[in-house]
């Protein structure tokens, strides 16, 4: 479980400080898939970067699995880290490493011995389809592959968590499926909580059950995937929504013409 | 031409390639400390401390201002102190590394700032600790850039030795000076020039070479 409680965040640059999360309190079960939506520039990503501490909150709480992370020291934190996976929009994998490496990087921080390591990265390879490229470097993967191999290297500790921040945006929609039923997959097999932020609401829609909606650094509506469809509360969810429905409608009229109507 | 041609070419070829191995050496490890230092202390550094990278880097500047023959004077009494003597290679070879490393911690530092904060931000992701993160991420992922950067930095160390035979320090830029310009032997000066050349070539061409085979390996299609 995760628990947010009283989040701040602003950012100090030279024109002044932007606040970029304010007072945030939220709460994700244990296995849950959790989205977060909202526009671009209302602080999706620095809330997913203060869960692990990337960026550091200025005031708040964030527990994750009874561990309280805004408490923790440096190596604390370290030892933390390897607990919660992460994905990101641009894989950033490491051009100087195999996918074997890449995959074994993470365990080979968390000090485990080599056998291990290579029956546990074979493993997870295999659970992400990759088995066949194991000593491919990264500039010869697609797109596709690499997000798999981010996945890998985010899951091979088994984590507690996994953060997602727009983890399918640089991906085409059969290959975002193909990610998604992969998470979805892992989800349900690992028991794995998994966040993940998007703009894309096929993808929120897909494989979400709880969501969140952040407009301008705030929570404004929380819950089910479902409600936010049938009956979006917040300025931002409304927006999302029609737009859905502007092109749903549009997709009848033209569909409609093409009957004969 | 003369019959000593070749007894002198080849014992100031030994004398530069002697400081230039030797100089190159120390003045990488010496840049390494000092790129690597700069880049993770700087603001939002994997081990920020922006005090110090202050301090690193006006030291860095104050040497890389002064000229080259200014900062030999000034260190040879560290030349004796460290290897008895003011004169000869391997006195040089003090001041050489002293005077190179500056210049090879900036090379260094660029280098290493090129490296996507993103794949920087994965390897803290996973719990790695700072030095993991130099030794694994940092100098990996920037090391075919690396090696053209250090090429360079070899490459002055080489013009350096010129002009430190200029004060004594042995080596072919000291031929062509006592030979060329003191004494009008056009043979001496136009050999020695000739392979000053060809050396500066040869580090370029093994630099090139280096940072291709790596690049190969990492970035080929099968
Ligand atoms: N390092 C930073 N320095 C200063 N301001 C920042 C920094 N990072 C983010 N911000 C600001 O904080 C706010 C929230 O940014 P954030 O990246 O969290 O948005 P986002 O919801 O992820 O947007 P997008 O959908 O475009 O990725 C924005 O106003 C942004 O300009
Ligand atoms: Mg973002």
């Amino acid at each position: 479980m995760i628990v947010i409680s009283n989040l701040n965040k602003t950012y100090k640059t030279p024109k002044g400080t932007v606040t970029a999360l304010e007072n945030i309190n939220l709460r994700i079960e244990k296995g849950d898939i959790f989205g977060i939506i909202g526009f671009s520039g209302a602080g999706k990503s620095t809330l997913i970067r203060c869960l692990n501490r990337l960026e550091e909150p200025d005031s708040g709480s964030i527990e994750i699995e009874g561990k309280v992370i805004t408490q923790l020291n440096q190596s604390e934190l370290q030892q933390a880290r390897r607990k919660i996976g992460m994905i990101f929009q641009q894989f950033n994998l490491l051009d100087s490493k195999t996918v074997f490496q890449n995959v074994a990087f993470p365990l080979k921080v968390a000090g485990h011995p080599k056998p291990f390591i290579q029956k546990r990265v074979r493993e997870i390879l295999d659970l992400v389809q990759l088995s066949d490229k194991e000593n491919v470097y990264p500039f010869q993967l697609s797109g596709g592959q690499k997000q798999r191999v981010g996945i890998a290297r985010a899951l091979v500790n088994e984590p507690d968590v996994l953060l997602s921040d727009e983890a399918t945006s640089a991906l085409d929609p059969q290959t975002t499926y193909s990610i998604l039923e992969l998470l979805k997959d892992i989800n349900r097999k690992l028991h794995l909580t998994i966040v993940l932020i998007t703009h894309e609401l096929d993808v929120l829609q897909h494989i979400c059950n709880n969501m969140a909606v952040i407009e301008n650094g705030r929570i404004v509506e929380t819950g089910s995937v479902d409600k936010f469809f049938l009956n979006p509360e917040s300025d931002t969810a409304k927006r999302f929504v029609k737009i859905i429905e502007y092109y749903r409608d549009k997709r009848m009229v033209m569909e409609g013409t093409g009957a004969g109507i | 031409m003369r019959d000593d041609l070749i007894d002198l070419l080849w014992k100031g070829l030994l004398e530069t390639l002697y400081m230039v191995f030797w100089s190159s050496l120390f003045a990488l490890v010496l840049g390494m400390t000092l790129g690597v230092t700069l880049v993770v202390t700087e603001k939002g550094g994997i081990l920020e401390a922006p005090r110090l990278h202050k301090v690193i880097s006006t030291l860095i500047n104050s040497v890389r201002s002064l000229p080259f023959i200014i900062l030999i004077v000034l260190l040879l009494p560290l030349s004796r102190w460290v290897v008895g003597t003011t004169l000869g290679p391997t006195a040089a070879i003090v001041s050489l590394s002293i005077g190179a490393a500056p210049f090879l911690g900036r090379i260094i530092e660029n280098t290493l700032k090129e490296v996507s904060p993103g794949k920087v931000e994965a390897a803290k992701s996973i719990g790695a600790p700072p030095f993991t993160i130099i030794f694994h991420v940092l100098i990996p992922e920037a090391l075919p850039a690396l090696v053209r950067g250090i090429t360079i930095g070899i490459i002055g160390i080489t013009e350096f030795t010129a002009v430190a035979g200029a004060i004594g320090a042995g080596g072919l830029g000291s031929l062509a000076i006592r030979f060329g310009y003191q004494r009008f032997r056009e043979d001496v000066l136009f050999a020695t020039v000739i392979l000053i050349i060809l050396l500066v070539q040869l580090i370029q061409w093994g630099g090139d070479f280096i940072a291709g085979q790596i690049s190969k390996k990492r970035y080929k299609f099968e």
